[in-house]
Parts: C-alpha cells; sequence; structure tokens
C-alpha cells in the first residue's frame, strides 16, 4: 500500500476541535478488569468529518460517551478547544444508534426542547425551531409524535434537534443503523449536504467501510481490545461527493487499505469470541493471536 | 383548511361512525349476546331442573324483580354514592401520597435505601389482614374504611411509580443532559412523562384493590355502601338482593377502571394510536 494512502499519528494535524490524548478507560471490578480503551490518542480537526471504525468491542461506543461527557477517562485527556470535557454539554451533541427522541413530546417539542431548557422566548423558540424543520423537510410533520413517524423521519428529528443548539461537534453514533437501504442512502446524502454546506465538525462512527469511505474527511481506525488508534487515513476524494464515486478509481484504493486493516483486527476480535468455545473442547487449542 | 381537507375530515368521521354501526351489529357482538342469553337460560333451567346445589338459586326473573323494586328506593343510590365517594377519597389521598412516593424512591438510591426495606416487610400484608387493626386504631368506623381502602392501592402505585422511574432508558436522560436540561427540566420533562405510563399501570391495578378492600372493609364495618347492602341482603336472607348487590359492585368496579382508563388516555396523546 502507497504512503501516500496511509498518513501517520505524527503527521501536521490541522487546528483541532477535540484532542483525544492518551485516553486510558477500564471497566469492571479490581480482580476482573476490561481494559477498553489504551492509550488512545487522536484529534478531530475543525470543519472536517472524521469517521471512527473499528471491529465491535474495539471501545467507540466508550469512546464517544468519553468526548460527550457521560463518563470521564481513567487516564489521559479529552479536551475541547483545549479545556478539558467534564460533562455533557450542548456543545457536542450526540445522535445515537438508539432513537432518543422523547416519546411524549411532538416533533416541535423535540426540537425545541434545547432551547426551552435553555429558556429562550417563546418566539425565539419558535422562529429557530421552524426554521430548522423546514430544513429536515418535517415542517408539516411538528405536531407528530415520534411514534408516529419513519425511521428516516425519526432521524432527521434527531438531527434537528441536535443541530438547533449550534453544536460545536455533533457527534453521530451509527445513525444511519435500521434504516433501509433506500432511506439509509438518502441520510447520507442528506447529512453529507448539510455537512458540506455548513462544515459542521463531526465524529461518525459507523460499521459499514462503504458510507465510512464516502462520508469522511479522515477515517480514524482502531483496534481490537484494547482500543488504540490503529491508522488514520486522508480520505482525499472530492467535494461536494456523490455517489458516482463509489465507482472511481480512488475509492478503491482507499477501501481495499481500509479493509485489510478492518480485517486484521476483526479477525482477533473473532478469535477472542472464539477462545471460550475451543476451551470447551478437550484437547483443542485456542486460536493462536487471540 | 381547504375544501378538500373538510371533506376528508368529514368523510373520515363518517367512516369511523359507520365502523361504529358495523362493531354494534357485527358477528364478535352476536356471539358476545348469544352467550349471555345462553348463560341466562343454562341459570333458569339449573333452577327449575333442581341441579344440586343449584337449586337454591332464585329465577333470573326473581332477581330483575328485585333490581327493578331496588333502584327505585332512595337507599339503594345512597349506597353508591357512599362507595363511591370513599372510593374517589382513599384512591385519591393513595394517588397523592403513593406517585412522590414512589417517584422519590425511583429516582434517589438512597431514599430507596432507606426506605424500600420497611416497604418490602409491609408491602406483603394482603391489604384485608389489616381490618382488625384499622378498626381498632382509628377513632370511627367511617376512617377505618377510608384507610383500608387507602392502603390497597397505595403499595400498587408506590411500587410501580418506583419500577417505572427504574425503567426510563439511561440514553434519554443523557440526550436531555446534552442538550442542556437542568436537573428540574429532567425531572419535568423527562423523569415524570416518563414513568407516566407505570403510573397509569399502577391506578389501573389499584382502583381494582381499592374496590376489593372496600367491599370487605364495607361488611365487616360500615353502616352503608354497596358492600353493606350485600352483607345485609345475606343477614336477611335475601338472595335476589345479594346477587344485585353483587352485580351492582361489578358494575361500580368496571366503571371507575374505565374512568382511570380515560384519564389515562387523555394524559399520554403519544400513546394513542391514530
Amino acid at each position: 500500500m502507497s504512503a501516500a494512502v496511509a498518513t501517520g499519528i505524527a503527521a501536521a494535524q490541522p487546528a483541532r476541535l477535540v484532542d483525544v490524548d492518551g485516553v486510558t478507560k477500564c471497566f469492571g471490578t479490581e480482580d476482573d478488569r476490561q481494559i477498553c480503551l489504551e492509550s488512545c490518542s487522536f484529534g478531530i480537526p475543525r470543519g472536517k468529518l472524521t469517521v471512527l471504525m473499528g471491529p465491535s468491542g474495539c471501545g467507540k461506543t466508550t469512546l464517544i460517551n468519553l468526548i460527550a461527557g457521560y463518563e470521564l477517562p481513567d487516564r489521559g485527556s479529552v479536551r475541547l478547544e483545549g479545556a478539558p470535557v467534564a460533562g455533557p454539554g450542548s456543545d457536542r451533541l450526540v445522535v445515537f444508534q438508539e432513537t432518543t427522541l422523547f416519546p411524549w413530546m411532538t416533533v416541535y417539542g423535540n426540537v425545541a426542547f434545547g432551547c426551552k431548557v435553555k429558556r429562550l422566548s417563546q418566539a425565539a423558540i419558535r422562529e429557530k425551531a421552524e426554521r430548522i424543520l423546514a430544513k429536515v423537510g418535517l415542517y408539516a410533520f411538528r405536531d407528530k409524535y415520534p411514534s408516529q413517524l419513519s425511521g428516516g423521519m425519526q432521524r432527521r428529528t434527531e438531527l434537528a434537534r441536535a443541530l438547533i443548539n449550534d453544536p460545536k461537534l455533533m457527534i453521530l453514533d451509527e445513525p444511519f443503523r435500521g434504516l433501509d437501504a433506500m432511506t439509509r442512502e438518502l441520510m447520507q446524502e442528506f447529512y453529507l449536504k448539510l455537512f458540506e454546506e455548513t462544515c459542521l465538525t463531526t465524529l461518525f462512527v459507523t460499521h459499514e467501510l462503504e458510507e465510512a469511505i464516502f462520508m469522511a474527511d479522515r477515517l480514524v481506525l482502531l483496534t481490537y481490545k484494547p482500543g488504540q488508534v490503529k491508522e488514520i487515513l486522508d480520505v482525499d476524494l472530492p467535494r461536494p461527493r456523490h455517489f458516482s464515486m463509489f465507482a472511481s478509481k480512488r475509492f478503491f484504493e482507499l477501501h481495499d487499505h481500509a479493509m485489510s486493516l478492518l480485517v486484521e483486527e476483526s479477525k482477533k476480535a473473532f478469535a477472542a469470541g472464539c477462545t471460550s468455545a475451543f476451551d470447551q473442547i478437550a484437547g483443542a487449542r485456542p486460536p493462536a493471536g487471540g | 383548511m381547504s375544501s378538500t381537507a373538510l371533506e376528508l375530515k368529514r368523510s373520515g368521521r363518517a367512516l369511523r361512525i359507520s365502523a361504529y354501526v358495523r362493531g354494534i351489529l357485527s358477528l364478535k357482538t352476536l356471539q358476545g349476546v348469544s352467550t349471555l342469553v345462553a348463560f341466562v337460560a343454562l341459570w333458569q333451567a339449573a333452577v327449575s331442573l333442581k341441579v344440586p346445589y343449584l337449586s337454591n338459586l332464585p329465577y333470573p326473573a326473581d332477581v330483575w324483580k328485585s333490581f327493578t323494586d331496588t333502584v327505585v328506593t332512595r337507599a339503594y343510590w345512597i349506597s353508591w354514592a357512599v362507595s363511591l365517594e370513599r372510593i374517589f377519597v382513599s384512591f385519591l389521598v393513595a394517588q397523592v401520597l403513593g406517585i412522590p412516593l414512589g417517584l422519590l424512591m425511583g429516582i434517589s438510591r438512597k431514599s430507596k435505601d432507606i426506605l424500600f426495606p420497611v416497604f418490602e416487610i409491609v408491602r406483603p400484608i394482603p391489604p384485608i389482614a389489616w381490618i382488625p387493626l384499622a378498626i381498632l386504631f382509628w377513632p370511627t368506623e367511617e376512617l377505618s374504611i377510608y384507610a383500608l381502602t387507602f392502603i390497597g392501592p397505595f403499595f400498587v402505585i408506590v411500587l410501580n411509580v418506583m419500577q417505572g422511574v427504574a425503567n426510563i432508558d439511561v440514553s434519554l436522560k443523557r440526550a436531555a443532559l446534552s442538550l442542556g436540561a437542568k436537573p428540574g427540566d429532567i425531572f419535568w420533562k423527562i423523569m415524570l412523562p416518563g414513568a407516566l405510563p407505570s403510573i397509569l399501570t399502577g391506578m389501573t391495578v389499584g382502583i381494582g384493590v381499592a374496590w376489593n378492600v372496600l367491599i370487605a372493609a364495607e361488611m365487616i364495618a360500615g353502616h352503608v355502601g354497596l358492600g353493606r347492602m350485600t352483607w345485609e341482603a345475606y343477614t336477611n336472607g335475601n338472595i335476589p338482593l345479594i346477587m344485585v348487590g353483587m352485580a351492582s359492585i361489578g358494575v361500580a368496579g368496571y366503571l371507575c377502571s374505565g374512568v382511570v382508563r380515560i384519564v389515562g388516555q387523555s394524559c399520554m396523546p403519544w400513546r394513542r394510536r391514530s
């Protein structure tokens, strides 16, 4: 693989919005310690779309929780514009895998929530909410409850609920999982368009390599247990992105390279999962490298 | 609203009405009615054929006669009023005290650790087992009845609310925190509405328990009420009136559950089927 594809962590970085610096996070009791992340470091450059990838169990969700401020690192630090993250805040908003819309609020109520708890005036809330609802194409559905919406609409409501607060960082944790293929593509296109218009710094977590390369400026690949940065790829496909790029030569190069790295880590994850099964069979040797 | 929208709305209403009529005339209703008719016919047959153990039952016609005689009396409706008032007051107090207590134990780990053990010891005692103590403890019989009718739904509601709060998805709380919600917002906008379905479940179960305890308490203590009426019919050996009393209690319980359900649905528009 050419050196042009892979750029090391040490390479010069543009101005960073978020610094994840030597973060270690463990779970469990003294006796049964699970090291989830170990000395994990990377940055999220301002105005770029960073995609985080790695096998299941590599600590992606933990990383998100740390950046969002739901949890604190055991060692190391997470800093937003130089200041350590101490708790959740509306400058870093997360759109989760599962919908976290408040079921008892209408679309409007959900979208306006962030403004309401900041005690903005009714008129200001209405103006902002209606503008953003129109932007995500849900103005006509503002009085519906989340349960009355399709999956794609729910995701757009969630995006609107976050965007209304003008966050510095959007964190999308597998936001399009569970959507059908068509809706998923539309949502990818929708978010890309939004991102390319606003250059809103984004951290995007996904399992889909195609999606990752299609969306990303930078692709951060994590290792399996403990989670560390394996490699950071610069995705130099031109913007605005278009679905036709899936067929481009550069896309294939990036895809091949990232895939080989991911397969390596996924194999480790798979083998680790098998170890206990192999232990059950007398005489069978557990797979190497687990 | 445009004219087409109006038309749509009107035709929607017409559809609903015709659906309602069809519902009344449907096969399902027919089945229900025929089962009811068969039940009365079997009852009539059992009494007239002197089936062992059932021959002491009055004829359906006697019960009907007793019913028509009773409903015109003032005493019958006073029984209704008194029982309903007892239910209403006790149930309300149970909610007013039980919901905050349940919320407190659901939200604060510490208060749960302190309060729950006592709760767990007292809770398994069936409400009816409180009757002797309640009668001795409270100065008037009326207060004893209120207290007993309160105890039944109280424990049910506290447990349900506590469980309901505990079951609120942590990601909803996180999302709210991220969006800048303060503790007060979390309580009023997340915890309370999130626990509402459980509160309603607690109320639905609680109202049934309340009627159970009330009837038992009235039979032993009170002077009026539907339970008392039924018990007096027993002491007078008036079997048709016993059955009228039982049916009345059944209808009263059904109506109360209906009210709770309607209140619940109007509190939770997001759960309504559209």
